[in-house]
């Protein structure tokens, strides 16, 4: 297979073996960008230059016959909205087209200090606000399967880039299903870890309370690497877990025998493709031929998740996207009469329809006598989501269910309603809601398109949604194909 | 004519000492080129957030247990959304539902009494910036905006309405200045914003259960400010029910200059904050032993150690009162009276001379060039008899003036006090020589011409002859011709 199409820990064991160089491997995924980005679209920025040079560093290093950790002169993409010194960071927005942070988000710190090498920054609906990439401010990212249709999203450049070799592993952001949902839809492995295991400090806030980084990569191995390169308590996130982080590669285990894996029957029912029904069925057939205990459960509170999340994530965005104002950095419009024009001639151009319907919808949700009625209305049934899921983790040790209702869709299928087009992460949102960890791996395809398999675990439990997505791997081979471009 | 009562609540903001601000590592240094006490973190730039300075949390709790509050067992950060463009996030993170602390009070003079005005809650935020502009915001061509504020941390003091006129407001005010100076977690220097107020003010029929409709008034920058503008505020309040129309519930801005209250914004266009729950910091949950910690830290506060200087020094209530309104003050009085035990003595030079002396300058007592020694080594000068009272008043002038010690002063004014008596008895002979009027009048009874005949004599020696050896001599020459 070619080099951009190999995973992490191969291409570690190629370095070590001193049989390719970190720069052969960055010229590889950089000729590839140059074949295949015109038709995909992952990326609003290259930073070519950075990487060869960091590429380069990590080759002297193992001349020097210094050990290199696991991930060095791995070519990484970032979806844009981590902030990168010195290296644009838009959220695909119009309104940050211009903004260049001068300082590194925590992953970004965490993923230099572990010696990747940072191909770009991705595209994304804008600040993360959809599910198909089409919310994008700046273009719109093609699906590596089938150029047609799109990659899903948010986090889609960052799925897609991966996809088709356009890097070895990327980061996303998962909000109400923006890792788990796009990497199902293109075909690799996303998790969204436990709120609070990786720290949010440099993450360009959608919905602070949801908000969670993870990574995207071709097999659950090189996603327990990721894990460990970023995961861990940061001073500068009051929200992030002080715990010791274990070794997730410990947890890649060929044995699921008496594991016991709920299936919520909300997950299986109305709005799910057939098609999509029959893949997690044969999922569950072979989890139970190799010894999980599988039995089907209920999530009572799940019709919620979607009118909650819709409630809380907009409140909390109306209140973090007031700082797009003009006034510090960023897009500013011309001819503004006072300040209070400018102000509001700034956020009319700078922001797209989606991001301005849900600041609307927040601002609404917030507001003097609609409060109660809404936003708190919403916290009270975000805590009855969880207890749920508290109450199912007390028989099962994960929970399995599709990623999403469907494979990818056609560009533009959806644009026109939104209610549809939030539809799409109706397996997801809860997740959030709840704060625990999900993982969506390959798990077959319908016609060509690839369809997610999304486990569930206890909060910090994502060592064992580890061990089953790595044995559902050693059995199947979903997660080694690879797109034809 | 219907008399009116008045009610005041004050609503008191004052900026904590810590080192850095509340949510970032920024300096919180007064002063400094614009945006240089800037970060990231406090210049709300995207993705970063916030965490909470520990010490701005003791600070806080520090302050509420001297103003007698509870301290919250949980209490959590909010949002407060409003567009400003000195507020870098549009939004302050500060405390709605659940302040740290609640329900205390600070005691007051009213005429010789005590009257203790009630705390509602204290709570904890985030200061804005500053806008600059070229001559006022009406006519400036730009905004110019300084965040070197941005994020310094405050605690909001919320009253009850106890407060019955603008004087009680100015007691209250000056009382809650001391007490939190006495902590030692903020300066409260009104001129430099470290301490703000806006006031609550309503007026009802006296015998009224009910209040009246209030208005808020702001841009109040001095005590005095505070006062002319409530009393302002209540005459104006009364003028318009006593001609039968209502209180408009609004902000109005004291305009010093014109010595006026002007509407700002009414009740309709008062902000919507939609205050959420912060979800960039977690709730506090706040340790009762750590509180007790900060407890057994306190210092004396002014009211305690006002008793004490009654009880140990012998003091005037009135004088204790006065020696202990600031900290400074006291501290000053106390490091006198280590080196003199006269204390009544320092308390009227402090509470006269110095005190008058400052007011003319516009000073505080930190400022001083007259040091403790400075000032009780003339007092013992005066004891010494080296120089009389009132050639002290002359050399205190020039001490405040400029910082030398009195001996000096004295040595080279030559104001030292003449005790000779020989000297003195040669110059009442002159002057009785030369006023054989005045002596005659003095002998047929008017008392009043023995005090001529003092003045004639300290005129003579230029106010350096001993009071006392004038008086006696005077009189013995007197009673003896």
């Amino acid at each position: 297979m070619e080099l951009y199409y190999l995973t992490a820990h191969e291409l570690h064991d190629l370095l070590v073996k001193k049989e390719i160089s970190a720069e052969e491997i960055c010229r590889a995924v950089f000729d590839r960008i140059d074949a295949v980005e015109d038709k995909i679209k992952a990326y609003v920025t290259l930073t070519r230059d950075r990487a060869f040079a960091r590429a380069r560093e990590i080759d002297r290093k193992i001349a020097a016959g210094e050990e290199v950790p696991p991930l060095a002169g791995i070519p990484v993409a970032i979806k844009d909205n981590m902030c990168t010194r010195g290296v644009r960071t838009t959220c695909s927005s119009k309104i940050l087209y211009n903004f260049v942070p001068p300082y590194n988000a925590t992953v970004v710190e965490k993923l230099e200090a572990a010696g990747t090498v940072m191909v770009g920054k991705t595209n994304m609906d804008e600040f993360a606000m959809g599910s198909s990439t089409e919310n994008s401010g700046f273009f719109v990212t093609a699906n590596p399967w089938d150029l047609e249709r799109v990659p899903g999203g948010s986090s889609g450049g960052s799925a897609a880039a991966v996809a088709a070799g356009e890097a070895i592993t990327a980061l996303g952001s998962d909000t109400g299903g923006s890792i788990r949902q796009p990497a199902a839809f293109c075909g690799v492995v996303g998790l969204k870890p436990t709120y609070g295991a990786v720290s949010r400090y440099g993450l360009v806030a959608f919905a602070s309370s949801l908000d969670q980084i993870g990574p995207f990569t071709r097999d659950v191995t090189d996603c327990a690497l990721m894990l460990n390169a970023i995961c861990g308590h940061d001073p500068l996130d009051s929200t992030s877990a002080p715990r010791d982080i274990p070794d997730f590669t410990s947890c890649l285990r060929d044995d699921v025998k008496g594991l016991k894996i709920g299936v919520p029957r909300e997950y299986m029912g109305e709005g799910i493709d057939p098609a999509v029904k029959e893949i997690i069925g044969q999922a569950i057939e072979l989890l139970a031929s190799l010894g999980a205990e599988i039995e089907e459960t209920t999530l009572p509170h799940s019709r919620y998740a979607l009118p909650t999340y819709y409630l809380i994530a907009p409140a909390e965005a109306s209140s973090n996207l007031a700082r797009y104002d003009g006034v510090r950095y960023g897009y500013r419009a011309e001819d503004a009469r006072d300040v209070v024009d400018m102000f509001m001639k700034t956020r009319s151009q700078g922001f797209g329809p989606e991001v301005k319907r849900r600041i609307m919808l927040g601002t609404y949700a917030l507001s003097a006598g609609y409060y109660d009625a809404y936003y708190l209305k919403a916290l009270k049934v975000r805590t009855l989501i969880k207890q749920d899921f508290d109450r199912a983790f007390e028989k099962f040790d994960v929970l399995l269910a599709p990623t999403a209702p469907s494979p990818a869709f056609k560009r533009g299928e959806k644009t026109g309603d939104p209610l549809q087009m939030y539809m799409s992460d109706i397996c997801t949102l809860a997740v959030n809601l709840a704060g625990i960890p999900g993982i969506s791996i390959p798990a077959g395809f319908v016609d060509g398109l690839p369809v997610g398999l999304q486990l569930i675990g206890r909060p910090f439990g994502e060592g064992t949604l580890l061990r089953v997505a790595y044995t559902f791997e050693q059995h199947t081979d979903y997660h080694r194909r690879r797109p034809s471009l | 004519m219907t008399d009116y009562e008045t009610i005041i609540g004050l609503e008191v903001h004052v900026e904590l000492k810590t080192k850095s601000k509340i949510f970032c590592p920024s300096t919180t240094e007064f002063g400094g080129d614009p945006n240089t006490h800037v970060c990231p973190v406090c210049l709300g730039l995207p993705g970063v957030l916030p965490v909470l300075n520990k010490k701005v949390l003791e600070y806080a709790i520090r302050a509420a247990l001297a103003l007698n509050c509870e301290i919250a067992e949980y209490s959590k950060f909010d949002r407060k959304n409003y567009y400003y463009p000195d507020l870098p996030k549009n939004y302050q993170i500060s405390q709605y539902d659940l302040p740290l602390a609640r329900n205390g009070y600070l005691n007051i003079e009213v005429n010789g009494q005590t009257k203790r005005i009630g705390i509602t809650r204290i709570h904890m935020e985030e200061d804005a910036g500053k806008l600059i502009h070229q001559g006022t915001i009406a006519t400036s061509p730009y905004s110019l905006v300084d965040y070197n504020r941005t994020g310094v941390p405050l605690i909001e003091i919320v009253s009850e309405p106890d407060m019955r006129s603008p004087e009680e407001a100015r007691a209250y005010l000056e009382k809650l200045k001391a007490i939190i100076q006495y902590t030692g977690v903020s300066d409260c220097k009104m001129e430099e914003g470290s301490l703000r107020c806006d006031a609550n003010v309503s007026v009802r029929p006296r015998g009224s259960r009910e209040f009246g409709t209030k208005t808020e008034i702001k841009n109040m920058n001095s005590f005095k400010a505070l006062q002319r503008a409530l009393a302002y505020e209540v005459e104006r309040q009364i003028a318009v029910l006593q001609e039968g129309g209502r209180i408009v519930q609004e902000t109005r801005t004291w305009d010093e200059n014109k010595g006026i209250t002007l509407p700002m914004r009414s009740k309709e266009e008062a902000h919507d904050y939609r205050y959420f729950p912060e979800p960039d910091l977690v709730p506090l949950v706040i340790d009762r032993q750590w509180v007790e910690e900060i407890r057994a830290t306190l210092p004396e506060l002014p009211d305690e150690r006002r008793n004490r200087y009654i009880k140990h020094y012998d003091l005037p209530a009135y004088d204790a009162t006065v020696l202990t309104a600031t900290k400074e003050m006291a501290d000053y009085f106390e490091e006198c009276v280590a080196l003199y035990p006269n204390a009544k003595a320092v308390s009227n030079w402090m509470m006269g001379d110095l005190s008058r002396l400052l007011n003319a300058h516009n000073m505080d007592i930190t400022r001083c060039k007259v040091s403790p020694r400075q000032l009780t080594d003339m007092l013992k000068l005066m004891d010494r008899g080296t120089i009389s009272g009132k050639i002290a008043k002359t050399v205190f002038e020039e001490m405040f003036a400029t910082g030398k010690d009195p001996e000096q002063i004295v040595q080279e004014k030559g104001l030292v006090q003449i005790t000779d008596e020989g000297a003195i008895a040669a110059v009442v002979e002159e002057v009785l020589a030369g006023n054989a009027k005045v002596v005659e009048d003095y002998l047929k009874g008017k008392d009043r011409a023995f005090g001529f005949l003092v003045g004639q004599v300290m005129k003579a020696t230029r106010g350096k002859a001993n009071p006392e050896l004038v008086n006696r001599l005077l009189k013995e020459k007197l009673h003896s011709s």
